[in-house]
């Protein structure tokens, strides 16, 4: 019984830090390159508009899939590893 | 054929199609009405989680709203997409683990506590009215537009059928029809916005037309249009924002309402298992992104042709005459959401930015105040007119627009009737309600839920995106945070939850109604919604944010100094933890 707990425990670990870099990603893009660091990225030119303005209108919501997708395809993988799969 | 005829035609057979389906699949048991039964593919759940997902606001008004705000309210492109992060990372396993039927359910049972579960409903039920509302707000543009009638009886005949197309089927009718719907309202907004593309920037693909160059000028489409605004006295389309702070509070309270709102929740109870409920989240991502992603161009696109219409040798030239205005105008002038007034009584269409900053050369060109007011929420539906795009395209707009406005009302109205009959009803007043008595409530709950909304549709508190907007706002500040505090925290107890929602919930409400009117009764609100009279610069519709931290804050503090959950609780957290033993969703 332990040791199934120490299992799950792992298992909920690296879940926890699986959500915590994600999320840093999703902050970074959303509220950083398209709002708060736009001023900086306005060198960075983008058809007729700046960087920021890209990731305000289309970058922020194309790393969001990538990012979900990504967690969808980790987390079922660790499901198999820790044998806690359906 | 007339456009009137063309727009019947293409509405009707969308209409046949989604009620032939509902009708095809309706609703036998409860538990059919409520979740389809457990058994709809990630894909498929996808597809009728976005048709859910995306409803007026994103079809009919946002578009509207990001022509007229640029950058700064790329916020809602934003909101509305980052909260699928929040939703499969944070929520969408885990409840799906928890296995049932509703959110009430789990705070219900997660913070042992009748009490909890009845505050968890009554947040639901103000969330989703206020949503409702800015669905009607939108559905009312899309049908007065047209059967080309006045607006508040587009809005009442809207409500009509929104009712009848709710009543018919339970969630297995409208996972299938919402489908359908998905299917419609993604082919109606993209295809003029192909052509627009097409016309302005010869890119085949909207989104990549944004950033591409404008044909006509030979420099990019932004800048081009930068330039156009600015000789009308707007502000720069691509122009940053000062208040930042509000900026970042309103997206994120968009994103972690979006994660909070019952009816999307709901969607994640109808996979077959934990690991497709990761999958759906990314899915559902999939399938919004496709109109996100082209929503931003067709806002840029349509200023552009609306500013060249009114001024076809530019902005620096005579605007057009009033006698010479296209048809499209005129037909939506029936609606009342077109208005022109010739002030300075030359017959001609001037439209620019009435600020004391323009005053000058306005006087200089002869101009006595703006003429035209184009409602937002119209711009989406009449942008392949102003395209001059050929009747058909026209009539598939306003059958998306209106699937969109439905599926999502629809939608609400469910998650409003479970709460009432199945929450409040079965689980506390009457818990020995028959099957039939349970529906019976459910489509009485659906009915007032629907009369509410219509009423305050008639005068909304902001156009539909900002009405839905608050909603999410007051979902953010109330069950978000519950739901996450179950599932990652063993500590926080019943009644540092209910405190929590409680005291979100109130605050969010009353930051609102001080602005937009108490209850949204036109003409009740304590100060004028202008930034100088905002808390720090916050907005009415960012405050969901600060709400969700009073939440956080309050539940922890109250926890903390009271005694911990009992272990069977702690036993639950525990095992929504893990995939491994999960079940159907099942009934108590």
């Amino acid at each position: 019984m332990s040791d199934h707990n120490n299992n799950a425990e792992k298992y909920w670990q690296a879940n926890l830090r699986l959500i915590l870099g994600s999320l840093v990603v999703w902050a970074l893009a959303s509220y950083g390159c398209a709002i708060i660091l736009r001023p900086m990225l306005s060198g960075i030119m983008i058809g007729g508009a700046d960087l920021g303005f890209w990731f305000a209108q289309q970058g922020s919501i194309l790393v969001f899939i990538i990012l979900t997708f990504f967690y969808a395809w980790r987390m079922n993988k660790l499901d198999e590893e820790f044998g806690l799969q359906e | 054929m007339d456009q009137f005829t063309i727009n019947l035609l293409f509405v009707g057979g969308s209409f046949a199609l989604y009620f032939g389906i509902a009708f095809w699949a309706r609703a036998g048991s409860t538990k059919e009405f409520y979740v389809a039964g457990g058994g709809v593919h990630p894909v498929l759940n996808g597809m009728a989680t976005a048709a859910d997902w995306m409803s007026a606001a994103s079809f009919i008004s946002m578009a509207g709203l990001i022509a007229a705000g640029g950058y700064a309210n790329s916020t809602y492109l934003m909101g509305w997409t980052g909260g699928y992060v929040l939703l499969a990372m944070l929520l969408a396993p885990y409840l799906r683990k928890f296995g049932k039927f509703t959110v009430p359910d789990f705070i219900g049972d997660r913070f042992y506590s009748q009490t909890a579960r009845l505050v968890a409903v009554a947040c639901l039920i103000i969330a989703s009215v206020t949503y409702v509302i800015g669905q009607m707000t939108g559905a009312g543009v899309a049908f007065s537009r047209f059967l080309e009638v006045d607006n508040n009886t587009g809005l009442i005949i809207a409500a009509i059928v929104v009712f009848f197309y709710a009543v018919l089927g339970g969630m297995k009718g409208i996972t299938y029809t919402q489908v359908a719907q998905y299917v419609v309202l993604i082919i109606a907004y993209t295809i003029p916005a192909v052509f627009i593309s097409l016309q302005l920037t010869d890119t085949f693909i909207p989104a990549i037309g944004l950033f591409s160059t404008h044909a006509e000028s030979g420099i990019p489409l932004l800048q081009k249009l930068d330039e156009v605004v600015r000789e009308l006295g707007f502000q720069d389309y691509t122009a940053d924002v000062d208040n930042k702070l509000n900026m970042i509070l309103f997206t994120l309270s968009l994103m972690i309402g979006t994660a909070g709102l019952p009816h999307v929740i709901i969607r994640f109870f109808t996979v077959p298992k934990v690991a497709d409920a990761r999958w759906s989240a990314g899915w559902a991502l999939i399938f919004i992104a496709l109109l996100y992603l082209t929503a931003p161009a067709v806002a840029s696109m349509a200023r552009l042709n609306l500013l060249t219409t009114i001024y076809p040798d530019g902005p620096t030239e005579q605007p057009i005459e009033y006698a010479e205005r296209p048809d499209w105008v005129q037909t939506w002038e029936t609606t009342g959401l077109i208005k022109f007034e010739d002030k300075n009584g030359d017959g001609r269409v001037q439209y620019y930015n009435d600020v004391p900053a323009f005053q000058n050369e306005a006087t200089a060109r002869g101009w006595e105040g703006n003429e035209l007011v184009v409602n937002r929420d119209i711009l989406v539906l009449a942008n392949p007119e102003i395209a001059n795009l050929p009747g058909w395209v026209i009539g598939l707009i306003a059958a998306g627009g209106l699937a969109a406005a439905l599926s999502t009302a629809a939608g609400l109205l469910l998650a409003i009737s479970s709460a009432i009959s199945h929450d409040l009803i079965k689980g506390s007043i009457n818990p020995n309600i028959s099957d039939k008595g349970e529906l019976k409530a459910a489509r009485i709950s659906m009915f007032v839920a629907i009369v509410v909304a219509t009423y305050l549709g008639m005068n909304p508190p902001g156009f539909a995106a900002q009405v839905v907007a608050l909603a999410f706002g007051i979902a953010a500040a109330s069950i978000f945070p519950a739901l996450m505090m179950g599932i990652f925290s063993k500590r926080v107890n019943s009644k540092g939850a209910i405190a929590g929602m409680l005291a979100g919930l109130i605050s969010t409400l009353v930051y609102i109604f001080l602005f937009l009117g108490w209850l949204f009764i036109p003409g009740t609100a304590s100060f004028a919604n202008t930034p100088d009279n905002w808390l720090f610069g916050i907005s009415p519709l960012s405050f969901g944010a600060i709400g969700a931290v009073i939440n956080f804050v309050v539940a922890f503090t109250v926890s903390s100094m009271t005694e911990e959950p009992p272990k069977e609780i702690q036993d639950l957290v525990e095992s929504v933890r893990y995939p491994q033993g999960a079940g159907g969703a099942v009934d108590h």
